[in-house]
């Protein structure tokens, strides 16, 4: 499988991504610049963690119009795999390419430490083959990563399963003292209508190599690879 | 014809506003515990060209739609004035 992972002025958390997908899981990587427009005809696109453009303005919100997210808009439209963490996320949110916005943490700090998470919905690339159960312990390093989403558009992910993780304590249970940042409802990832689009706060890419004692998020990466391997 | 905006974005009334929550708590420790309900928002300025008052409000409007404020957690309003 052919991942492109886009590089904008201030991510900082590429490398760590590349490395998860090209030597944990074997699979080949591109580095996509932002001010490029070609996706080199990859399967997959992730936009990575970081303060790109300096957080200015909003997370996420310069980043949004740059040339590359163009192309990634584009891709995402066709149907096309894309997956946003931390400030990525924040970009997909900007971009309107999943539902929501990212409000500053309501302890009014930046928050850097493992959290639990709980897969809420098999439906989807990047749950499939997680296990509904477990709580898996994924670091989160955000100051804006509140969740937040009108009422309406909080049925609606509800109702057609958009909502992929919730925070919540090592037994698996979703309640407001699991939930580190004061999303609404919990939440720490939610996808698009077509479920091809995925936004989540936490980083499973910081949680992949067994040197460092924690691979829960293993299962996410290995959920989308059990695509091609199936 | 040059005119100058002047944009105010602040956060949605209903959503709680960290910043403005640390700021009002501090106005405590200052001796002005009647200072209530700080909130803060941002304050941008920008000049436009445009043939008519009306144009420019448009393109404003537009500025602000598309990237100065996201509408999911902040409102915007503006002035407007022939620079």
């Amino acid at each position: 499988m052919k991942f492109g992972v886009v590089i904008f002025p201030g991510s900082n958390c590429d490398q760590d991504m590349i490395y998860v997908l090209k030597n944990i899981l074997k699979q080949e990587v591109v580095e996509l610049w932002h001010k490029d427009t070609d996706l080199q005809g990859v399967d997959f696109v992730v936009l990575p963690g970081g303060f790109s453009y300096g957080d200015y303005l909003r997370s996420g919100a310069i980043a949004r119009f740059s040339p590359i997210m163009e192309s990634v808009i584009a891709f995402a439209a066709k149907g096309g795999y894309v997956l946003g963490v931390c400030n990525g996320f924040q970009i997909l949110c900007e971009a309107g390419l999943v539902p929501g916005a990212l409000l500053h943490n309501n302890n009014q700090k930046f928050i850097c430490k493992n959290v639990f998470i709980k897969s809420q919905d098999k439906n989807t690339l990047l749950t499939q083959t997680i296990p509904q159960e477990k709580a898996l312990k994924i670091p989160i390093a955000h100051g804006e990563g509140r969740y937040f989403a009108d009422a309406d558009t909080l049925k609606k992910l509800n109702a057609n399963g958009q909502i992929l993780f919730r925070y919540c304590d090592e037994n698996g249970a979703v309640n407001d003292t699991a939930n580190p940042n004061g999303a609404i409802e919990n939440i720490a990832g939610v996808c698009n209508e077509g479920k091809n689009v995925f936004g989540m706060m936490p980083h499973p890419e910081r949680a992949a190599d067994a040197e460092l004692n924690n691979t829960d998020g293993l299962y996410l990466f290995k959920s989308i690879i059990a695509m091609v391997t199936a | 014809m040059k005119f100058k905006a002047e944009i105010n974005v602040m956060p949605l009334k209903a959503l709680l506003d960290p910043q403005g929550k640390a700021v009002t708590s501090s106005m405590k420790n200052l001796g002005l515990a009647e200072i209530e309900n700080v909130r803060i928002g941002k304050h941008i300025t920008l000049e436009i060209e445009a043939t008519s008052k009306q144009e420019a409000s448009s393109k404003v409007d537009d500025a602000c739609k598309k990237l100065l404020a996201n509408q999911i957690m902040e409102s915007y309003d503006y002035t407007l004035t022939e620079a």
